[in-house]
């Protein structure tokens, strides 16, 4: 590990100002100083929010939840307010990581999670999201965990969280602070980038700007909640391919769908025209099949990770039936 | 630095990198943690922070000079073994003992979570948690046994949730009586 400055902020306005260029925030750390452990991210200051008072969930009038940014993941899925309306959200996360980890790691810190590929941990590998303009050894590579939806030729990693996936089928709203004092409210399907030429850049925070909560709108009522994870092992694995789904039905019908996927792309993905092929059908294999198409017209394998186009079909329309009860 | 230790105040000024885990272990001669993988793969390293079962290779120990940290050392002593360490001796919980001391601190977190009602991957009913075997196993998932000592530690886990209180604990069927 590279030696770095070490700083305690007592305030979310000393964070904010006292983050360096090349500084981090660190809060669980469980991602951050594995990297750095490896010298993949080797930053020069480190600044401590741990202690900041980010640590509550509360409920608004509007009856959403505004959750601090530093509730660890544990307390998060065992919420009492969270399994009630999200429950997507709880299985989410209880889906991810392990009893130590989740109670480590905060919600904030989850959603900055970085890619499990194996290149961009291996510094004698070339990888543009490490190195820019070095290349990427995915691509040619072993690529059996990589993206198949909105990748570029320069990056096919996905990224690593399930609580996100669920956060895009709740339409979350990531609430941050910048530099300069502002705060700013960013969807969450506006917060993550596809990979295109700049792989480097994983979402749209400006250099110093801290995520302090996360807002969730109110719960939707009468909805059924599903998080059907496919991994390589029972337990403590990551996403081959994840469903988070939200869906109502009225007089037997598919009144509203919410569906966003994890281990696809460089992001949890959300496609409109999957929820479109949906609402306002009766459920059927056929409704279902038409949902996976919307999915998966623009998929595209690299080879070692071709299986999980059909991976991704089977786990959708399985996802979809369970969601209806059809 | 100042730091908490199994009830016990100690000053040092390890190098700003230094783990938890290498605090303890290369600083403070408390030994009893182990470092497996060093990147919170394997939980060797389990210890409670403020009663919370974290990997202490993958924090920092600069950031815990106000917690109370307790690792194996803090559990029990060979003269006064905590139950869950007389457990794993009764069952044979282990092999070759590497991984033990993270494998018990874990349970001991562990079961202070089911008792606050925490749900798990392998809960049906996220609000009712029906304690077995599976739950088990997957909230131990954070712990490797690469003697595979897995159904001994299961049984460990078991006994001392049974008089600890824990809701029915029924060992899951085998998987050729259950038709599987």
């Amino acid at each position: 590990m590279k030696t770095f400055t070490y700083e305690k902020a007592s305030t979310v306005e000393d964070a904010v100002r006292d983050i360096s260029v090349h500084g981090n925030f660190i809060a669980g750390g469980t991602n951050l100083l594995d990297l750095m452990k490896l010298q993949v991210m080797t930053p020069d200051t480190l600044v401590d929010i741990s202690r900041l008072p980010l640590g509550r969930i509360e409920e608004r009038e509007d009856g959403g939840l505004t959750i601090g940014a530093l509730v660890p993941n544990s307390d998060l899925a065992a919420d009492h307010r969270v399994i009630e309306g999200y429950e997507v959200l709880s299985r989410a996360l209880l889906a991810g990581a392990t009893g130590q980890l989740r109670n480590k790691a905060t919600t904030g810190g989850n959603l900055l999670q970085r890619t499990r590929c194996y290149y961009f941990y291996d510094t004698a590998t070339p990888c543009n999201k490490r190195e820019p303009g070095s290349g990427c050894s995915a691509i040619g590579g072993f690529n059996r965990i990589h993206a198949i939806l909105g990748t570029s030729e320069q990056c096919i990693a996905t990224h690593p969280s399930d609580m996100a996936v669920a956060m895009r089928a709740l339409d979350a709203v990531v609430i941050t602070q910048k530099s300069d004092g502002d705060k700013r409210r960013i969807s969450i399907h506006d917060f993550y980038c596809l990979p295109g030429d700049t792989p480097q850049i994983e979402n749209v925070l400006e250099q110093g700007e801290l995520i302090t909560h996360i807002e969730l709108p109110p719960p939707v009522e009468g909805a059924k909640h599903l998080y059907r994870k496919v991994r390589d092992r029972a337990s403590y694995a990551f996403a081959l391919v994840s469903v988070a789904g939200v869906v109502t039905m009225a007089e037997g019908k598919i009144a509203s769908a919410a569906l966003a996927f994890g281990g696809l792309a460089h992001k949890p993905w959300r496609n409109p025209k999957v929820e479109q092929a949906l609402i306002g059908q009766a459920p059927s294999t056929r409704a279902f099949e038409a949902a996976a198409d919307a999915l998966l017209a623009s998929a595209r394998g690299y080879g070692s990770n071709d299986f999980k186009i059909p991976l991704a079909r089977r786990t959708l329309i399985a996802s979809l039936r369970e969601l209806t009860g059809e | 630095m100042h730091f908490t230790i199994n009830g016990q105040s100690y000053e040092a000024e390890p190098d700003i990198r230094t783990s938890v885990l290498d605090l303890c272990r290369e600083h403070l001669g408390l030994t009893g943690s182990k470092k497996g993988c060093d990147h919170g793969q394997c939980g060797a390293c389990t210890v409670l922070i403020n009663g919370r079962r974290v990997n202490s290779c993958l924090t920092l120990a600069v950031m815990h000079q106000e917690d109370e940290i307790m690792t194996i050392e803090g559990l029990g002593s060979p003269e006064n073994l905590h139950p869950m360490q007389e457990s794993f001796l009764h069952h044979d919980g282990y092999q070759c003992g590497y991984c033990t001391p993270g494998q018990i601190c874990s349970a001991v977190g562990m079961l202070d979570e089911v008792k606050k009602g925490w749900p798990s991957h392998a809960s049906a009913d996220l609000e009712h948690v029906t304690f077995d075997d599976s739950e088990i196993s997957e909230r131990m998932s954070g712990n490797l046994c690469r003697c595979s000592a897995y159904p001994n530690i299961v049984d460990a886990i078991r006994e001392v949730a049974a008089h600890s209180g824990e809701a029915a604990l029924q060992p899951a069927p085998h998987p050729a009586e259950a038709g599987a």
